[in-house]
């Protein structure tokens, strides 16, 4: 099963080695994993995506995590109500044939086209997971000559349902 | 202009190098004593310690002053203090690092860095020491301003010995030691991500309490987190108080005395019948401070399958890790016996149940056969335990040797017992003595090795000279790597790879090349006399013991086996 943990830690040099260090130390094996600034100076927040076999292993991973001296606050938001959000940047093949087909599949998944060369496009898009894999395959066939993922950042949502309703996300 | 030549005056007085800060922080930290070895990057931080007042004890290896540093934490309870220089000398105590870091032991240890101009640039002596140690410390620092001595100082000490202990590691680029700095008298500590819990949940004891008051077969498995959280005396009035019978983990091993009658005994791959039968048999598990290693639970699908587990831990993470548990107590050990103690809950009825474990205790003994004319090794335990009545201080090394000590010398009080469990540091023995020694000058220290072990960090033979620690070296000498010549028989066909010692030099010259006097001891005879003798001095003593190499380490629960399918009971 796929887990997403959220981390608040502090701003200092060498955290995130510390984090990977802890995935590595454990075998535990990372999907994706981004970082970035908070609302809050000197605090930076992390979000993981990772490969799990069940509950047990996530829990484990999460009181590791909490045992580092500069990581705030961890919280285990897998299964929960969350925006998920991840960018891509999609560069493909686009003849002048093509060019009109590509462009009505980018509407529908709110894509935008970012970059544009005689023989190519670059598509970004953003979405959870999903969607994004979803899209990379309808694009296949006319190409990919590049593909750059951010890993999915993501937090819980202001107001959780009550469980077992799953949260359908709105863009 | 002249009230700002004073402001300016006034400053210079203020500042100082930070290696002066340094050893003033540590002064504040009250320590006693420093363990280390100089070298280039450090040049600044010995130089300061010339004067500074505090003892440091120089060590022949780098890894014989962090296993003293460990050997001095595990008696007194208070952080070891190192000091090593940049490159080869942070790497050289990686491996008591490591070892620290899984035994919980408290270290303070600062490495020297190259100057901070030049990090990153492979100079001379340069190793990336926080990426090498951040997996094997609680927590690292490297130090960017000199005015932060204080602080990170002051953090590491609260880092290394609050919640679960552990090493903390500070890196002194070679000019933040120089540079002069203005230091904060009153430092405060900034660690918003570090706050252990040591009161237990209420509800949870309350659970427990319950729990007790319902079983039949109860047993406590105390580990060393009873020496940590010295509840030693808690333990025991719980015990008394509720009946409950008790089991160490090698590490826990004075936690409880040995000749209480409530005791069971050590449990483990090399632990005794009973206590493994009681882990196996018992319906409510009571572990305090233990982490459920696999030396200790033999293979998990057997372990403890009737009981109901509570487990008193103050790191959280070690609950539930391994096994199962279904009454989880996050907290200091001695918070949550003192409550427990005060609830007012039946008592279990488990007298039927302490008399079967004693039942198998009469009926299945540590024991071995005099079949050789060759002196035994448990007979050296044994002996070293009658004529220290059970009061000596043991350190030891790793293999064969290390569970001898542990079956056959009872430890009747806490902080007696040091030795390296989780990571299994050959050539930890020696230099844990050393440690051992200084912290308790008056103590009967007993340094147990192997001959392998002792062959890793015998260098150190030239700090217990110096100092003249009277401490009495043990060597169980067998002519082998014991416990892989053991594996090796039993498990691979006697085909003994690289574990046999064709040669090895005179242990007892080596020791008079020291100074130090030394005896080979051939047979039992003279092992109670020599003994005796060596016990008797207030010098150290190296007794050389030539023991049968054949005899094997039992009982013995096989890797991949449960605790009940023990061998050679």
């Amino acid at each position: 099963m796929k887990g997403i943990i959220t981390l608040t830690v502090m701003n200092r040099p060498g955290v995130l080695n510390r984090i990977t260090n802890l995935f590595s130390k454990r075998s535990y094996n990372i999907e994706s994993i981004t970082v970035g600034g908070s609302e809050q100076e000197n605090i930076s927040r992390i979000t993981v995506v990772v490969q799990v076999q069940n509950e047990t292993e996530i829990e484990q991973m999460t009181k590791q995590l909490n045992k580092q001296i500069d990581v705030i606050k961890v919280t285990d938001i897998t299964g929960q109500a969350m925006v998920a959000r991840e960018l891509a940047l999609i560069k493909v093949t686009a003849s002048t044939q093509a060019r009109a087909e590509i462009y009505s599949l980018i509407e529908p998944f709110r894509g935008s086209v970012v970059d544009i060369s005689r023989d190519s496009l670059v598509i970004q898009i953003t979405g959870e997971a999903d969607k994004i894999e979803a899209f990379i395959e309808l694009l296949r066939p006319y190409g990919i000559k590049e593909l750059a993922r951010t890993g999915t950042t993501a937090f819980l949502r202001g107001t959780q349902r009550s469980q077992g309703v799953k949260n359908i996300s709105i863009v | 202009m002249q009230k700002s030549a004073l402001a300016e005056c006034k400053d210079e007085v203020l500042l100082k190098s930070g290696a002066d800060i340094l050893l003033e922080s540590l002064k504040k930290e009250e320590v006693e004593l420093i363990f280390g070895y100089p070298g280039g990057a450090v040049l600044p931080i010995y130089d300061s310690l010339y004067d500074a007042g505090i003892p440091h004890i120089l060590a022949r290896h780098e890894q014989g002053a962090i296993h003293a540093a460990e050997g001095y934490a595990r008696i007194t309870g208070k952080p070891g203090v190192v000091i090593a220089t940049s490159g080869p000398g942070a790497t050289n105590i990686v491996t008591g690092l490591a070892d620290a870091l899984i035994d919980s032991i408290p270290l303070v240890v600062f490495t020297g860095q190259v100057a901070t101009g030049v990090i990153g640039s492979d100079a001379f002596q340069e190793a990336d020491v926080l990426g090498i140690t951040t997996p094997i410390t609680k927590h690292n620092y490297q130090v960017r301003d000199p005015k932060d001595f204080p602080r990170i100082i002051k953090e590491a000490f609260y880092i290394a010995s609050s919640g679960r202990p552990g090493p903390v590691l500070i890196d002194v680029p070679k000019d933040m030691a120089v540079l002069p700095a203005q230091a904060e008298e009153e430092p405060v500590i900034n660690l918003p991500g570090y706050q252990p819990t040591t009161t237990p949940n209420y509800l949870q004891i309350k659970k427990l309490s319950e729990a007790l008051s319902q079983a039949k077969k109860p047993l406590i498995l105390a580990g060393a987190g009873i020496l940590f959280a010295k509840a030693h005396d808690s333990l025991r009035a719980f015990a008394e108080q509720q009946n409950i019978p008790v089991v160490h983990t090698l590490l826990g091993l004075g936690g409880f005395p040995a000749d209480h009658s409530l005791f069971i005994g050590m449990a483990g791959m090399h632990g005794c019948y009973a206590a493994n039968m009681g882990l196996t048999d018992c319906d409510l598990l009571i572990n305090i401070g233990a982490r459920f290693d696999d030396r200790l639970t033999g293979n998990l699908k057997h372990f403890a399958p009737n009981a109901a587990v509570a487990h008193i831990d103050i790191d959280p993470a070690e609950i539930g890790k391994n096994v199962p548990t279904q009454i989880p107590i996050v907290g200091d050990a001695k918070e949550a016996l003192d409550l427990l103690i005060a609830q007012e809950g039946g008592k279990p009825e488990s007298s039927a149940w302490i008399t079967q474990l004693h039942e198998w205790n009469e009926a299945h003994p540590y024991r071995y056969k005099r079949t050789s004319g060759k002196l035994l090794p448990q007979y050296v335990l044994q002996l070293l335990h009658s004529q220290t009545g059970g009061e000596a201080i043991v350190t030891t090394d790793v293999g064969q040797h290390q569970m001898w000590a542990a079956q056959y010398y009872g430890f009747n009080k806490p902080h007696a017992w040091v030795t390296s469990g989780g990571l299994g540091t050959m050539g930890f023995g020696l230099p844990a003595a050393i440690g051992a020694q200084l912290a308790q000058p008056d103590a009967t220290v007993a340094a147990v090795l192997g001959d392998g072990g002792f062959q890793m960090t015998l260098q150190e033979l030239g700090v217990i000279a110096e100092h003249k620690l009277p401490i009495k070296i043990i060597v169980i000498n067998n002519h082998a790597l014991g416990m892989v010549r053991q594996w090796q028989e039993t498990f691979y066909n006697e085909r003994y790879s690289h574990s046999i010692f064709t040669s090895q030099p005179s242990f007892v010259k080596l020791a008079e090349a020291y100074g130090i006097k030394a005896y080979e001891i051939k047979t039992e005879k003279e092992a109670e006399e020599r003994m005796a003798e060596a016990l008797s001095l207030k010098e150290p003593v190296l007794l050389d013991f030539h023991v049968e190499q054949m005899e094997k380490v039992y009982p013995m629960v096989a890797p991949g086996k449960g605790l009940h399918e023990m061998e050679g009971v």
